[in-house]
């Protein structure tokens, strides 16, 4: 048999058709649905006479709307179209009866996070959403991508996805990463070298030795932002840690099936001599802690560099750098660390987890933030929050003068209240630094946890190192 | 849904890489559960000011692009997010056709289920059009999806690829899940092995 890589496996395993062209039905095997991407699909649905043909492997929960205020059991805290929404994905879910988790339930939060706590993404599978961070599930080893509305809808109807065959792309990380290095500056620094349309047409493949050392959680951050180099979907190859996260989730396999799973799951591994399209090697000792300086999340840098000059670019790059320069408010050639902030956001799918949160109170505890400054952290479900409080973490943050808000999306994408005004300037753990992103005028800067946190008690970009 | 087959049409000049979903369609007009409306916020935040005032400068806004059908933008044009909105956007505004050096994945593929298509063409070719959009209402572009060719207004021919599936569902305004619907049975049998395979899915 002619070697495959793990991405070959997982599509051969699931082609439900191939036609001559090489158009195939790709089966899906856990369909993640939220309020914003959806409405319009069950509503196709409903004007053409078709039903889920899979509700049991359909999984609901609003998050992108959602308050995270702690009265947001009050009604008066949506806007009524983000009412309408989410009561919409309420009705779909009963009428439709799919896996539902209600805004009233503490399993509630992003679904990306949702998606793994609960045990619906295990290695191997096939996982879409209406939405692009879908790639996050890639962690476990499964092919998990973002789909628009017109495919949810194909989705819920077929339980399949008409797809081509992407290529595949190896991105390595060799060797360990330095001391304040993490998750995020690896996929961010990968974005930085291969630019947002890099992975365009490609499936990612991340391994190496700093990839392997990373916990589940990690693994998540980085493939949670493959979508932003680009790329269809990440992956990483599961192993012994993949399968300890697994074991005893709620929707996980138990006894002899568990079993049945591990046997498989233990050949999903691409094989030495598969062919890979692209290739990419990074060495994790050449990481540093990264930030954002522009409105593309290819605008990557080490926190010790300068605001680069936009002819410093190339191509449509310099018109863009210039625009960008200009809409963050910087000067080219100041250093990234005298760059003033007023809001910091810790929380998002890339950054919403049980580690985030404790990579950020150790930077905090016992210390203060910045007077004047606005600051949240927005655990990813309710869960982590919960256990956040149990760690103690909870008391740290709002110590240190954090709001501790409840699970959602909030201001990664500012659909709820949770928003920057024009001019404002945030240090983000979310994803994407676009114009407008976090509100209209605001200005975004992506980092990790620690180093948000870092900026809250100084005010300006910091690199972590300095406070370690 | 809507039928390509070929187009002539006033293109509009945007010469911006990394046209990303929020500037195509802003977060805050997400919250519709409809697919219609949105062509009058697409670009919102680079159309209109804070006020609500259209910003002169912008191209969709010049009297000559008020009733572009085409858009020829940078590399990278779709990036960001899945939001189908997007090109229910520009496809509400009355744009059908985007001209590009490449797009985002997710929102190629959304192009084709709302009737937009969405050409890439090497940089030099794109530079070309990008100019003839510049000339203004006077200079229509014409796209023929049958034959795969793009004429500029001095009648230079440029041919694009796509894909022959894709190509087919745009020219005949095909339903996808009725098309695939007529495959139940290859789900079906697919189904029953997979669940044989892999019980614990």
């Amino acid at each position: 048999m002619s070697p495959k890589t793990l991405y070959d496996k997982i599509w051969d395993a699931h082609v439900a058709h191939e036609a001559d062209d090489g158009t195939c039905l790709l089966y899906i095997d856990r369909h993640l649905v939220h309020e914003v991407t959806s409405p319009q699909a069950f509503e196709g649905l409903r004007m053409t006479g078709r039903t889920v043909r899979r509700p049991d492997q359909t999984i609901a929960v609003p998050d992108h709307n959602v308050p995270t205020t702690l009265d947001r059991a009050n009604a008066a805290t949506m806007t009524e179209d983000s009412r309408v929404q989410v009561a919409a994905l309420d009705t779909n879910a009963k009428e439709f009866g799919l896996h539902y988790y209600p805004v009233s339930d503490v399993r509630q939060g992003i679904v990306h996070i949702v998606g793994p706590e609960q045990g619906w993404t295990l290695p191997g599978m096939t996982v879409v959403c209406g939405d692009s961070h879908t790639a996050t599930h890639g962690a476990f080893g499964s092919l998990a991508h973002g789909i628009g509305t017109s495919e949810v809808e194909h989705v819920l109807a077929t339980q399949t996805l008409i797809q081509k065959k992407s290529k595949n792309m190896k991105v390595e990380i060799t060797g360990k990463l330095p001391a304040g290095v993490t998750a995020k500056d690896i996929t961010m620094t990968v974005i930085g070298e291969t630019g947002t349309a890099g992975g365009t047409g490609y499936v990612i493949e991340y391994c190496g030795e700093a990839i392997r050392d990373l916990s589940m959680e990690g693994r998540m951050t980085v493939c949670n932002m493959a979508i932003e180099g680009g790329a269809r979907a990440g992956l990483i190859a599961p192993d012994e840690k993949t399968y300890e996260y697994c074991m005893g989730r709620p929707h996980a396999p138990k006894g002899a099936q568990w079993e049945a799973a591990l046997a498989w799951w233990k050949t999903l591994y691409s094989d030495d001599d598969a062919h890979w399209d692209k290739v990419i090697t990074i060495k994790a000792e050449d990481i540093a802690p990264a930030v954002t300086w522009g409105t593309s999340p290819e605008d990557v840098l080490p926190i010790t560099a300068k605001v680069p000059a936009a002819s410093d670019f190339k191509g449509g790059k310099v018109d863009a750098a210039k625009r960008s320069i200009e809409y963050m408010g910087l000067t080219e050639g100041m250093a990234l660390t005298d760059i003033e902030i007023d809001t910091v956001f810790i929380g998002s799918c890339t950054n919403g987890r049980i580690e985030d949160l404790r990579a950020a109170a150790a930077i905090l505890k016992g210390k203060k933030i910045k007077e004047g400054m606005r600051a949240m952290i927005v655990p990813g479900s309710g869960l982590v929050r919960a256990q956040a409080e149990e760690e103690g973490l909870a008391d740290i943050f709002k110590e240190a003068g954090f709001e501790w808000r409840l699970a959602g999306c909030s201001m990664c994408l500012a659909m709820n209240p949770d928003q920057l005004a024009p001019g404002e300037r945030c240090a983000a753990t979310s994803n994407r630094n676009f114009e407008g992103r976090q509100g209209r005028g605001g200005r975004t800067h992506l980092m990790s946890p620690a180093m948000a946190a870092a900026a809250a008690i100084t005010g300006r970009l910091t690199d972590v190192r300095e406070m370690m | 849904m809507n039928k390509f087959t070929t187009l002539s049409g006033i293109a509009a000049p945007l010469p911006l890489i990394n046209i990303d979903t929020d500037m195509i369609i802003p977060k805050q007009f997400l919250k519709t559960i409809k697919r219609s409306g949105l062509g009058v916020n697409l670009f919102d935040e680079m159309r209109y000011d804070d006020d609500r005032n259209e910003i002169p400068d912008f191209v969709l806004n010049k009297p000559q692009y008020r009733d572009a059908q085409i858009l020829v933008a940078g590399d990278n044009f779709g990036c960001g997010s899945s939001r189908e909105h997007a090109p229910w956007a520009i496809a509400d505004f009355g744009i059908t056709c985007v001209i590009a050096p490449s797009y985002a994945d997710i929102f190629y593929n959304n192009c084709f289920k709302n009737g937009i298509l969405p050409i890439a063409l090497p940089q030099e070719q794109v530079d070309v059009l990008m100019k003839d959009a510049e000339k203004g209402a006077n200079a229509r572009i014409e796209v023929d999806l049958e034959a795969q060719t793009i004429t500029s207004s001095d009648g230079e021919v440029f041919s694009f690829e796509v894909d022959s599936f894709k190509k087919h569902c745009l020219m005949n305004g095909l339903d996808d899940i009725g098309l695939t619907m007529e495959k139940a049975a290859s789900i079906d049998s697919f189904e029953a092995s997979a669940s044989q395979a892999r019980p614990w899915v």
